[in-house]
């Protein structure tokens, strides 16, 4: 077998030096009913030709060819070449968790400047060095506020996405957290007047997404004056995170929670991500995950470590402040390396052509009759429209034409069958959105 | 080091000192020496009610983390405010500057049943043994 | 230093040129730039008039801005200062740092892999929902297991499911119980999790063998107990001989088996959780089906169970439809609900998926090399460092310092050392159970030339640690940075670049 680096002779020479007479033998520890007497029944060995094939043969059964336009947490974005070129780097690739100060500089600087870059985006003081994804993110940082806060209710915003209220309702139930949904106003924000009437001297948390699943941009320093009045925090989380090279940072938080896809990942069906947890300085303590921190070494140069470990589940086992061991970072790597390619002004063009382009499409799609913008506060990259007909029944139409038509709303939301979620980006052609906009007339004309 | 005798001492590495019915509360020299290195010490805050026995605390070295125990019930007075910027007095002056907290004690009498100084470098000399043994 | 680091028995490094890097910011100049945008072609929107109060006109504050050159520069340089498998051997016991295949890489890159959204529509996401279902089937038949989900999104997670599986199910008999029993040897990712599931943690202490105490077990297993957390082969690299009986003895008091998969390295093609009595196990794919560890992450974690277990699965599902197409179902009642948004990490488990299609049941013989390495390291080794468990080793072994502890070097000491040798450290301090642990796992991808360079590299330490114990006590002599002050970097943590910070740490 290609990967494995022994000779028959050297497997006897080792074998004969431990003074086994079989390889068998090491293993009778195992009682013998219990080993498999037969090989495994699994597909292979295959060469590298076969494995590679195999794969291109399931790619082709997925949506190679079609123009899609969802986006509801997946984003898709430029990436440089640069950046894969960087990861597929033996010495980042292959290496391990940076416990080993001394021959993991290169891992653990990248990290200290990944943090950096997060505390920039997000307008906060600190950031860890990557969680498993957003959702992830999103839970753990109303289990950090509930460990600043030791109060019970968590108030979560309807327009959270569905999915990081799934994963959080599923971390809540034995935690002993009760969590509440506050309703979304006429014009898709946050329902202030039911999250005034909800937040009580008991609330751990208020758990606002800016832009919102309906792709509206929250009006986060409004909300914060009444979560902290009641001392609560504010966590915010950011799903979309290249908005925040046009929209002001959630610098009122008290903890933001990112998923970090949008910064050089692909798709990839849905992972691997990478999830953020941003705060202040003083609720370090408190953070889940690994933190670099800079330190000199003892001829007095700079190096940075892992720190603050003392919060972890391999020292404090019962008492950690997250299980979390296993982290995201090669995928923080990609989003270091990436943001720095783009930098200061690459994100903000980025920024500003993901606006200019999802106004435009929603300039094209008002156009089309019976076809409404939802929600009326701002966006960024993804708004709401309400059709005359069910989003199914129109995306059906839309796949016959090689589009994947806008998320239905009404799974999660079941007052929004009607309404679709589009999704725009800098990697949507003009073309291809006019193509769009023509396809979804042309459903929409076809007698029901 | 030298143990204060008027000091009361637990066997989870504990001192206590009396004086009018408030205790001071730290960690012994032993017990800092045991850590190494401080970096973090997390303490109740001003009103907290101390169970006898119960963890009110904990210090943190770079790679382990200690409970700390109430020698006897009462409620907190004061905390060392200084160990939140220089957790470094903990190992410098772990009897003196590194005290912990100060506590009103709801039963003086509960002291009484620790050891004093000389019984307790009686008892770290055995563990000592202990060890080496 | 030319003097301690010179040495005729350090055989597989030579000093080599180091390129200096400060952080990126430090290089920043405006109007710089590494990426360039096609041009815009639509209208150009009033960010101003669109966003009104929330605009940020000025852009993130502090990015940096520096060309493309600069950026591969910057990264390949800090990669230079990282050790890797690429490299050579890295026996951290408990990691299973084997060869990351780089056919892996190239299939998870795809056109058509890397590309799918995860709510397109199933209909064209066949070929993901397939790599998926023969993933399922594979580790099914690896584990013996009835049933699998894919999702949790590390190791950690994985515990964390399979908790909430057994709480669901235990609710279902009417009391979800009080306890989850963990031996003292476990990770520490075991008792955290516990907790997180809502169950408070008894540690069971291990015999004198290092196995666990089946009489005291009997006697702990009481109606208050959910389950208990194994870790087989446990963390000290020896097999759990009495498991079948230990499964019993839960079983028998209604309560379920879990096992940490961690070390499925020992074991897969040789024996199968499911048959051993296990209820519910994790699999690190980042371990033992060879996806790179990538500096920590990203992994995935999926959970193996037998048939009681599986109505309460996380959502959604893997189901295969009468017309042949596969779905995926959210609607089932019971499931514990989700512990991750979409379907995993999808990109990790297709290049699991590419190990296991490359070995076929050949996977068996990686399981034997790795066995055969760890059993050959301990050999050589044996008499050298104290061994302070003796029964058979599989793919690990725990070695002590007891005796180089004589002379005041421990085993962080030694582990530095091996740097100087061109090696990664092994996994110190760790399992608890034994005082100055050194743990060590070659893996199957070691040859026995490093295998031996490995030996002689252990055995030269040794001899330095009883000579000239100092120079052992101060090492790595050779790297570019020196051991780091990690106290003073937790009493005052710097964990960001600031720009007021920068003129003082410059060198």
């Amino acid at each position: 077998m290609r990967y494995l680096p022994k000779s028959p002779a050297e497997r006897q020479e080792m074998l004969s030096a431990i003074g086994a007479k079989s390889i068998n033998e090491l293993f009778e520890c195992i009682p013998e009913r219990y080993r498999l007497r037969e090989a495994l029944k699994l597909p292979g060995p295959f060469s590298e030709t076969e494995v590679i094939s195999y794969f291109q043969d399931r790619a082709k059964e997925n949506s190679v060819g079609y123009t899609s336009f969802l986006g509801a947490g997946v984003y898709n974005h430029l990436r440089s070449v640069i950046t894969d070129t960087i990861l597929l780097r033996g010495e980042f690739l292959t290496s391990y968790t940076p416990y080993q100060a001394e021959i993991t500089q290169g891992t653990l600087q990248a990290i200290f400047e990944f943090q950096t870059l997060m505390c920039q985006l997000t307008g906060q003081e600190v950031a860890n060095a990557s969680m498993y994804d957003g959702s992830t993110a999103t839970t753990e940082a109303v289990l950090m506020a509930e460990r600043l806060t030791g109060r019970r209710r968590v108030l979560v915003a309807k327009t959270l996405h569905p999915e990081y209220r799934d994963v959080l309702r599923t971390y809540a139930k034995n935690s002993g957290l009760t969590v509440e949904e506050i309703p979304y106003a006429a014009n898709g924000t946050l329902d202030s007047k039911a999250l005034h009437s909800a937040i009580k001297d008991d609330v751990v948390a208020v758990v606002v997404q800016s832009p919102n699943f309906f792709g509206v941009i929250e009006d986060v320093a409004a909300d914060a004056d009444a979560v902290h009045a009641a001392g609560a925090l504010l966590v915010v989380a950011v799903t979309e995170g290249v908005s925040l090279g046009a929209l002001k940072p959630p610098a009122e938080a008290d903890i933001v929670a990112m998923e970090g896809q949008s910064f050089g990942l692909a798709p990839s069906y849905g992972g691997p991500f990478v999830g953020v947890i941003a705060s202040r300085d003083k609720f370090v303590r408190q953070m889940p995950g690994r933190l670099a921190g800079q330190t000199l070494d003892t001829e007095g140069r700079r190096g940075f470590v892992l720190t603050l470990a003392a919060r972890e589940q391999h020292i404090r086992r019962e008492k950690a402040t997250s299980n979390i061991c296993t982290n995201q970072a090669l995928c923080a790597l990609a989003a270091t390396v990436h943001l720095t390619l783009l930098g200061k002004e690459g994100l903000r063009e980025m920024a500003h052509q993901n606006l200019s382009k999802a106004r435009f499409a929603l300039g094209e799609l008002e156009k089309i009759p019976g076809v409404k913008r939802k929600f009326s506060a701002p966006f960024f990259n993804e708004f709401s429209i309400e059709l005359p007909r069910s989003v199914r029944m129109v995306n059906a139409e839309l796949l016959k034409e090689k589009i994947v038509g806008p998320l239905a709303l009404g799974t999660p939301y079941p007052e929004l069958t009607k309404t679709a979620l589009v999704c725009v980006t800098e990697t949507t052609a003009r073309a291809e959105i006019e193509r769009f906009a023509a396809a979804l007339r042309r459903a929409l004309e076809k007698p029901l | 080091m030298a143990y204060p005798a008027n000091f009361r001492y637990t066997k989870e590495h504990e001192w206590v000192n009396v004086e009018g019915g408030v205790a001071t509360i730290g960690i012994t020299d032993y017990a800092q020496s045991e850590l190494g290195d401080v970096v973090f010490v997390e303490l109740p805050k001003v009103g907290a009610k101390l169970e006898a026995g119960k963890s009110f605390g904990n210090v943190e070295s770079v790679k382990a983390v200690s409970e700390i125990y109430a020698p006897a019930a009462g409620e907190v007075t004061a905390a060392n405010e200084e160990l939140a910027k220089t957790p470094e007095l903990l190992n410098s002056d772990p009897h003196g500057k590194g005290w912990l907290i100060k506590v009103k004690l709801a039963n003086a009498a509960d002291i009484s049943a620790l050891m004093d100084g000389t019984a307790y470098e009686k008892y770290i000399a055995e563990k000592g043994k202990e060890a080496s043994a | 230093m030319n003097a301690p680091s010179s040495n005729n028995k350090i055989n597989k490094a030579t000093r080599h040129t180091s390129q200096n890097e400060g952080l990126i910011f430090e290089k920043s100049s405006p109007g710089k730039r590494a990426f360039e945008l096609p041009p815009l072609d639509v209208p150009s929107a009033n960010a101003s008039t669109e966003l009104g109060k929330h605009f940020r006109a000025d852009g993130v504050s502090g990015f940096p801005e520096v060309s493309e050159i600069e950026v591969v520069r910057h990264f390949t340089r800090l990669s230079t200062w990282n050790y890797a498998i690429d490299l050579g051997m890295y026996p951290l016991g408990s990691c299973t740092m084997k060869y990351n295949p780089r056919v892996n890489e190239f299939v998870a890159r795809l056109d058509g892999i890397a590309s799918e959204h995860p709510y397109q529509p199933d209909e064209l996401s066949q070929g993901c929902l397939r790599i998926l279902q023969l993933l399922e089937k594979c580790l099914l038949e690896i584990t013996g297991m009835d049933a699998i989900t894919l999702q949790p999104a590390a190791g950690a997670q994985g515990e964390l499911t399979g908790l909430l599986l057994i709480r669901s199910y235990l609710e279902r008999q009417g009391n979800p119980r009080k306890k989850v029993l963990i031996p003292d040897s476990a990770h520490g990712t075991n008792p955290a999790t516990a907790v997180i599931a809502g169950y408070e943690v008894e540690n069971i202490k291990s015999e004198s063998h290092g196995q666990i105490d089946v009489e005291k077990l009997r006697e702990l297993v009481t109606d208050d107990v959910a389950a208990l957390m194994i870790t087989n082969p446990s963390t000290l690299g020896i097999f759990e001989e009495r498991i079948p009986e230990i499964a019993q003895i839960l079983h028998a008091k209604g309560a379920l088996l879990y096992m940490d998969g961690a070390n499925m390295n020992a074991l897969t093609g040789i024996t199968r959780p499911g048959d051993l009595g296990v209820d519910v196990m994790h699999l690190n794919l980042h371990k033992t089906f060879s996806t790179p560890h990538g500096g920590g992450g990203p992994g995935a974690g999926p959970v193996a169970m037998k048939k009681i277990l599986e109505p309460f699965k996380p959502v959604p599902v893997l189901v295969e439809k009468e017309n042949g197409k596969l779905a995926l179902d959210s609607q089932r009642p019971d499931s514990i609900g989700k512990v991750r948004a979409f379907t995993g990490n999808f990109g990790v488990l297709v290049r699991a998926l590419a190990y296991i299609l490359a070995y076929g049941p050949g996977v068996r013989q990686a399981t034997e090399d790795a066995v055969l390495n760890a059993n050959y390291i301990r050999k050589g080794l044996e008499g050298v460092y104290d061994l302070p468990y003796s029964l058979p080793s599989l793919h690990e072994v725990v070695f002590s310092d007891a005796i180089q502890k004589r002379n005041g070097v421990n085993t962080m000491d030694i582990a530095k050392r091996l740097i100087d040798y061109g090696f990664h450290p092994y996994t110190t301090a760790f399992p608890l159970i034994v005082p100055g642990a050194l743990m060590i796992e070659p893996t199957e991808s070691e040859s026995k030339e490093e295998c031996d360079l490995f030996i002689e590299a252990m055995k030269s330490i040794a001899e330095e640690a009883a000579q000239t114990p100092e120079l052992v006590k101060t090492a790595p002599h050779t790297t570019r940075v020196r051991r780091l002050d990690e106290v003073a970097a937790a009493r005052k943590p710097v964990l960001r670049w600031n720009p007021a910070s920068a003129s003082k740490a410059a060198r």
